[in-house]
Protein backbone atom coordinates (compact mmCIF):
# COMPACT_ATOMS: atom_id res chain seq x y z
CA UNK A 1 0.00 0.00 0.00
CA UNK A 2 2.75 2.45 1.01
CA UNK A 3 5.85 2.62 -1.14
CA UNK A 4 8.55 1.03 1.00
CA UNK A 5 11.63 2.05 -0.92
CA UNK A 6 11.64 5.79 -0.30
CA UNK A 7 10.15 8.41 1.98
CA UNK A 8 6.85 9.71 0.61
CA UNK A 9 4.03 11.97 1.70
CA UNK A 10 1.94 8.93 2.66
CA UNK A 11 4.33 8.06 5.50
CA UNK A 12 3.86 11.41 7.18
CA UNK A 13 0.11 11.58 6.60
CA UNK A 14 -0.29 8.11 8.11
CA UNK A 15 1.82 9.12 11.10
CA UNK A 16 -0.31 12.24 11.60
CA UNK A 17 -3.49 10.16 11.46
CA UNK A 18 -2.11 7.69 14.03
CA UNK A 19 -1.10 10.53 16.36
CA UNK A 20 -4.51 12.18 16.02
CA UNK A 21 -6.32 8.93 16.84
CA UNK A 22 -4.09 8.34 19.88
CA UNK A 23 -5.02 11.78 21.21
CA UNK A 24 -8.74 11.16 20.58
CA UNK A 25 -8.44 7.91 22.55
CA UNK A 26 -6.64 9.89 25.28
CA UNK A 27 -9.56 12.32 25.54
CA UNK A 28 -11.95 9.38 25.86
CA UNK A 29 -10.09 7.42 28.51
CA UNK A 30 -8.79 10.32 30.62
CA UNK A 31 -12.01 12.23 30.94
CA UNK A 32 -11.61 12.91 34.67
CA UNK A 33 -8.23 14.63 34.58
CA UNK A 34 -8.19 18.10 33.03
CA UNK A 35 -4.39 18.27 32.80
CA UNK A 36 -4.16 15.13 30.68
CA UNK A 37 -7.07 16.43 28.58
CA UNK A 38 -5.05 19.57 27.82
CA UNK A 39 -2.04 17.40 26.95
CA UNK A 40 -4.20 15.36 24.55
CA UNK A 41 -5.32 18.59 22.87
CA UNK A 42 -1.66 19.56 22.43
CA UNK A 43 -1.00 16.16 20.85
CA UNK A 44 -3.91 16.71 18.47
CA UNK A 45 -2.49 20.06 17.37
CA UNK A 46 0.89 18.39 16.87
CA UNK A 47 -0.69 15.79 14.57
CA UNK A 48 -2.28 18.54 12.48
CA UNK A 49 1.01 20.41 12.36
CA UNK A 50 2.73 17.26 11.13
CA UNK A 51 0.30 17.12 8.20
CA UNK A 52 0.85 20.79 7.40
CA UNK A 53 4.64 20.50 7.41
CA UNK A 54 4.56 17.33 5.28
CA UNK A 55 2.27 18.87 2.67
CA UNK A 56 4.37 22.05 2.65
CA UNK A 57 7.50 20.02 1.98
CA UNK A 58 6.08 17.70 -0.66
CA UNK A 59 4.12 20.35 -2.56
CA UNK A 60 6.91 22.93 -2.31
CA UNK A 61 4.56 25.55 -0.86
CA UNK A 62 5.59 27.82 2.00
CA UNK A 63 2.03 28.51 3.20
CA UNK A 64 1.84 25.25 5.14
CA UNK A 65 4.82 26.13 7.28
CA UNK A 66 3.51 29.67 7.83
CA UNK A 67 0.28 28.15 9.06
CA UNK A 68 2.17 25.87 11.47
CA UNK A 69 3.87 28.98 12.82
CA UNK A 70 0.50 30.56 13.61
CA UNK A 71 -0.88 27.31 15.04
CA UNK A 72 2.09 27.17 17.41
CA UNK A 73 1.36 30.75 18.51
CA UNK A 74 -2.32 30.13 19.14
CA UNK A 75 -1.61 26.81 20.88
CA UNK A 76 0.86 28.49 23.23
CA UNK A 77 -1.73 31.18 24.09
CA UNK A 78 -4.41 28.52 24.53
CA UNK A 79 -2.35 26.41 26.91
CA UNK A 80 -1.29 29.47 28.94
CA UNK A 81 -4.89 30.61 29.44
CA UNK A 82 -6.11 27.04 29.95
CA UNK A 83 -3.58 26.39 32.69
CA UNK A 84 -4.39 29.75 34.32
CA UNK A 85 -8.07 28.79 34.37
CA UNK A 86 -7.07 25.42 35.81
CA UNK A 87 -5.10 27.09 38.64
CA UNK A 88 -8.05 29.38 39.49
CA UNK A 89 -10.38 26.38 39.36
CA UNK A 90 -8.19 24.39 41.73
CA UNK A 91 -7.94 27.39 44.07
CA UNK A 92 -11.72 27.73 44.26
CA UNK A 93 -12.84 24.09 44.23
CA UNK A 94 -9.73 22.16 45.39
CA UNK A 95 -10.30 19.60 42.64
CA UNK A 96 -9.67 19.18 38.93
CA UNK A 97 -11.91 16.18 38.58
CA UNK A 98 -14.23 16.89 35.68
CA UNK A 99 -16.97 14.78 37.27
CA UNK A 100 -17.22 17.14 40.25
CA UNK A 101 -17.37 20.35 38.19
CA UNK A 102 -21.12 20.49 37.74
CA UNK A 103 -22.08 23.74 39.44
CA UNK A 104 -23.28 25.23 36.16
CA UNK A 105 -25.54 22.29 35.43
CA UNK A 106 -29.03 23.61 34.71
CA UNK B 1 22.70 -0.81 -2.90
CA UNK B 2 22.72 2.19 -0.57
CA UNK B 3 20.52 2.06 2.45
CA UNK B 4 17.56 4.48 2.47
CA UNK B 5 18.74 6.30 5.57
CA UNK B 6 15.88 8.79 5.63
CA UNK B 7 13.37 5.93 5.65
CA UNK B 8 15.22 4.16 8.47
CA UNK B 9 15.34 7.36 10.52
CA UNK B 10 11.68 8.01 9.78
CA UNK B 11 10.63 4.60 11.11
CA UNK B 12 12.85 4.96 14.19
CA UNK B 13 11.48 8.41 15.06
CA UNK B 14 7.91 7.41 14.24
CA UNK B 15 8.14 4.41 16.57
CA UNK B 16 9.42 6.59 19.41
CA UNK B 17 6.74 9.20 18.67
CA UNK B 18 3.84 6.75 18.76
CA UNK B 19 5.19 5.02 21.86
CA UNK B 20 5.64 8.31 23.72
CA UNK B 21 2.18 9.49 22.70
CA UNK B 22 0.66 6.24 23.98
CA UNK B 23 2.52 6.73 27.27
CA UNK B 24 1.19 10.32 27.56
CA UNK B 25 -2.40 9.16 27.54
CA UNK B 26 -1.90 6.03 29.65
CA UNK B 27 0.56 6.71 32.51
CA UNK B 28 -0.84 7.24 35.99
CA UNK B 29 1.34 10.14 37.11
CA UNK B 30 0.69 13.53 35.49
CA UNK B 31 4.37 14.54 35.83
CA UNK B 32 5.38 11.46 33.85
CA UNK B 33 2.73 12.28 31.25
CA UNK B 34 4.21 15.80 30.87
CA UNK B 35 7.71 14.34 30.49
CA UNK B 36 6.50 11.90 27.83
CA UNK B 37 4.85 14.82 26.06
CA UNK B 38 8.28 16.51 26.02
CA UNK B 39 9.67 13.38 24.35
CA UNK B 40 6.83 13.45 21.83
CA UNK B 41 7.51 17.05 20.87
CA UNK B 42 11.24 16.46 20.66
CA UNK B 43 10.81 13.44 18.38
CA UNK B 44 8.41 15.28 16.11
CA UNK B 45 10.94 18.12 15.90
CA UNK B 46 13.40 15.50 14.64
CA UNK B 47 10.84 14.35 12.08
CA UNK B 48 10.34 17.94 10.93
CA UNK B 49 14.11 18.14 10.45
CA UNK B 50 13.74 15.14 8.12
CA UNK B 51 11.18 17.23 6.23
CA UNK B 52 13.73 20.08 6.00
CA UNK B 53 11.58 22.40 8.10
CA UNK B 54 14.51 23.50 10.26
CA UNK B 55 13.03 26.73 11.56
CA UNK B 56 9.80 25.13 12.76
CA UNK B 57 11.67 22.20 14.31
CA UNK B 58 13.81 24.56 16.40
CA UNK B 59 10.77 26.70 17.20
CA UNK B 60 8.92 23.60 18.39
CA UNK B 61 11.76 22.70 20.72
CA UNK B 62 12.12 26.25 22.03
CA UNK B 63 8.43 27.11 22.40
CA UNK B 64 7.03 23.75 23.43
CA UNK B 65 9.80 21.93 25.24
CA UNK B 66 11.24 25.16 26.62
CA UNK B 67 8.14 27.12 27.58
CA UNK B 68 4.80 25.36 27.34
CA UNK B 69 5.90 22.07 28.89
CA UNK B 70 7.67 23.88 31.73
CA UNK B 71 4.39 25.69 32.34
CA UNK B 72 2.59 22.33 32.35
CA UNK B 73 5.10 20.90 34.81
CA UNK B 74 4.77 23.93 37.09
CA UNK B 75 0.99 23.63 37.15
CA UNK B 76 1.12 19.85 37.70
CA UNK B 77 3.46 20.32 40.64
CA UNK B 78 1.49 23.29 42.06
CA UNK B 79 -1.79 21.43 42.17
CA UNK B 80 -2.04 18.70 44.76
CA UNK B 81 -3.98 16.35 42.56
CA UNK B 82 -5.52 13.23 43.97
CA UNK B 83 -4.56 10.70 41.31
CA UNK B 84 -6.97 8.04 42.53
CA UNK B 85 -10.10 10.10 41.94
CA UNK B 86 -8.94 11.29 38.53
CA UNK B 87 -8.11 7.74 37.46
CA UNK B 88 -11.53 6.34 38.13
CA UNK B 89 -13.35 5.32 34.99
CA UNK B 90 -10.08 4.68 33.15
CA UNK B 91 -10.84 1.01 32.64
CA UNK B 92 -14.51 1.70 31.99
CA UNK B 93 -13.82 4.15 29.14
CA UNK B 94 -10.86 2.20 27.72
CA UNK B 95 -12.84 -0.05 25.32
CA UNK B 96 -14.96 2.74 23.87
CA UNK B 97 -11.90 4.99 23.51
CA UNK B 98 -9.95 2.30 21.70
CA UNK B 99 -12.93 1.47 19.51
CA UNK B 100 -13.43 5.10 18.46
CA UNK B 101 -9.70 5.58 17.83
CA UNK B 102 -9.31 2.43 15.73
CA UNK B 103 -12.44 3.09 13.68
CA UNK B 104 -11.33 6.68 13.11
CA UNK B 105 -7.84 5.56 12.07
CA UNK B 106 -9.18 3.02 9.58
CA UNK B 107 -11.57 5.59 8.13
CA UNK B 108 -8.83 8.21 7.80
CA UNK B 109 -6.36 5.84 6.16
CA UNK B 110 -9.05 4.66 3.77
CA UNK B 111 -10.14 8.17 2.90
CA UNK B 112 -6.84 9.91 2.31
CA UNK B 113 -5.79 7.61 -0.51
CA UNK B 114 -2.39 6.20 0.38
CA UNK B 115 -1.54 4.95 -3.09
CA UNK B 116 -2.03 8.32 -4.68
CA UNK B 117 0.06 10.07 -2.03
CA UNK B 118 2.88 7.57 -2.02
CA UNK B 119 3.48 8.52 -5.65
CA UNK B 120 4.40 12.01 -4.43
CA UNK B 121 8.14 12.22 -3.79
CA UNK B 122 9.73 15.30 -2.28
CA UNK B 123 11.02 17.91 -4.73
CA UNK B 124 14.70 18.70 -4.47
CA UNK B 125 14.87 22.05 -2.66
CA UNK B 126 11.56 23.83 -2.40
CA UNK B 127 12.78 27.01 -0.79
CA UNK B 128 16.34 27.30 -1.95
CA UNK B 129 19.17 26.85 0.52
CA UNK B 130 17.71 28.32 3.69
CA UNK B 131 14.39 27.26 5.11
CA UNK B 132 14.41 30.22 7.52
CA UNK B 133 14.92 32.76 4.74
CA UNK B 134 12.15 31.11 2.71
CA UNK B 135 9.78 31.28 5.65
CA UNK B 136 10.79 34.81 6.62
CA UNK B 137 10.30 36.15 3.11
CA UNK B 138 6.74 34.87 3.04
CA UNK B 139 6.01 35.82 6.63
CA UNK B 140 7.00 39.47 6.33
CA UNK B 141 5.43 40.13 2.93
CA UNK B 142 2.22 38.21 2.26
CA UNK B 143 1.53 37.25 5.86
CA UNK B 144 2.47 40.47 7.64
CA UNK B 145 -1.02 41.23 8.96
CA UNK B 146 -1.55 37.71 10.39
CA UNK B 147 1.88 38.03 11.99
CA UNK B 148 0.83 41.23 13.77
CA UNK B 149 -2.45 39.59 14.81
CA UNK B 150 -0.46 36.73 16.30
CA UNK B 151 1.51 39.25 18.36
CA UNK B 152 -1.77 40.74 19.62
CA UNK B 153 -3.04 37.26 20.50
CA UNK B 154 0.06 36.56 22.55
CA UNK B 155 -0.31 39.89 24.38
CA UNK B 156 -3.94 39.15 25.16
CA UNK B 157 -2.92 35.71 26.42
CA UNK B 158 -0.30 37.21 28.75
CA UNK B 159 -2.77 39.74 30.16
CA UNK B 160 -5.50 37.12 30.56
CA UNK B 161 -3.21 34.65 32.30
CA UNK B 162 -1.94 37.29 34.71
CA UNK B 163 -5.39 38.70 35.45
CA UNK B 164 -6.82 35.23 36.06
CA UNK B 165 -4.19 34.15 38.55
CA UNK B 166 -3.52 37.50 40.27
CA UNK B 167 -4.92 37.80 43.76
CA UNK B 168 -4.47 40.28 46.59
CA UNK B 169 -4.11 38.63 49.95
CA UNK B 170 -5.34 40.56 52.97
CA UNK B 171 -3.36 40.51 56.19
CA UNK B 172 -0.02 39.30 54.90
CA UNK B 173 3.09 40.98 56.28
CA UNK B 174 5.59 41.99 53.66
CA UNK B 175 8.61 44.23 53.44
CA UNK B 176 8.73 47.47 51.48
CA UNK B 177 12.45 48.03 50.82
CA UNK B 178 11.90 51.49 49.35
CA UNK B 179 10.07 52.68 52.42
CA UNK B 180 12.74 51.11 54.63
CA UNK B 181 15.54 52.93 52.84
CA UNK B 182 13.75 56.26 52.73
CA UNK B 183 12.96 56.33 56.44
CA UNK B 184 14.15 59.39 58.43
CA UNK B 185 15.52 59.47 61.95
CA UNK B 186 12.57 61.53 63.14
CA UNK B 187 10.23 58.67 62.19
CA UNK B 188 12.20 56.15 64.25
CA UNK B 189 12.92 58.10 67.48
CA UNK B 190 10.49 60.41 69.21
CA UNK B 191 11.87 62.67 71.99
CA UNK B 192 9.18 63.60 74.45
CA UNK B 193 9.26 65.91 77.46
CA UNK B 194 8.62 64.19 80.78
CA UNK B 195 8.58 65.59 84.27
CA UNK B 196 11.72 64.71 86.24
CA UNK B 197 11.62 61.66 88.49
CA UNK B 198 11.95 63.68 91.76
CA UNK B 199 8.90 65.71 90.96
CA UNK B 200 7.11 62.59 89.87
CA UNK B 201 8.09 60.79 93.11
CA UNK B 202 6.87 63.81 95.17
CA UNK B 203 3.65 63.83 93.27
CA UNK B 204 3.00 60.17 93.96
CA UNK B 205 4.12 60.54 97.59
CA UNK B 206 1.70 63.37 98.14
CA UNK B 207 -1.02 61.35 96.53
CA UNK B 208 -0.44 58.24 98.68
CA UNK B 209 0.28 59.88 102.06
CA UNK B 210 -2.77 60.86 103.99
Amino acid sequence: MIDTTQLTLAHFIALGAILFCISVAGIFINRKNVIVLLMAIELMLLAVNMNFVAFSRFLGDVSGQIFVFFILTVAAAESAIGLAILVVLFRNRATINVGELDSMKG
Amino acid sequence: MTLPWDLIFFYAFATVLVGAALCVISVKNSVHAALFLVLTFFTSAALWLLLQAEFLAIALVLVYVGAVMVLFLFVVMMLDVNTESTREGFIRYLPVGLLVAVVMLVEMLALIGMKQMSALVAPADPGGASNTAWLGNALFTNYLLPFEVAAVILTVAIIAAIMLTLRQRIGTRKQHPAAQVAVKASERIRIIKMPSSAVAGNATGEATTP
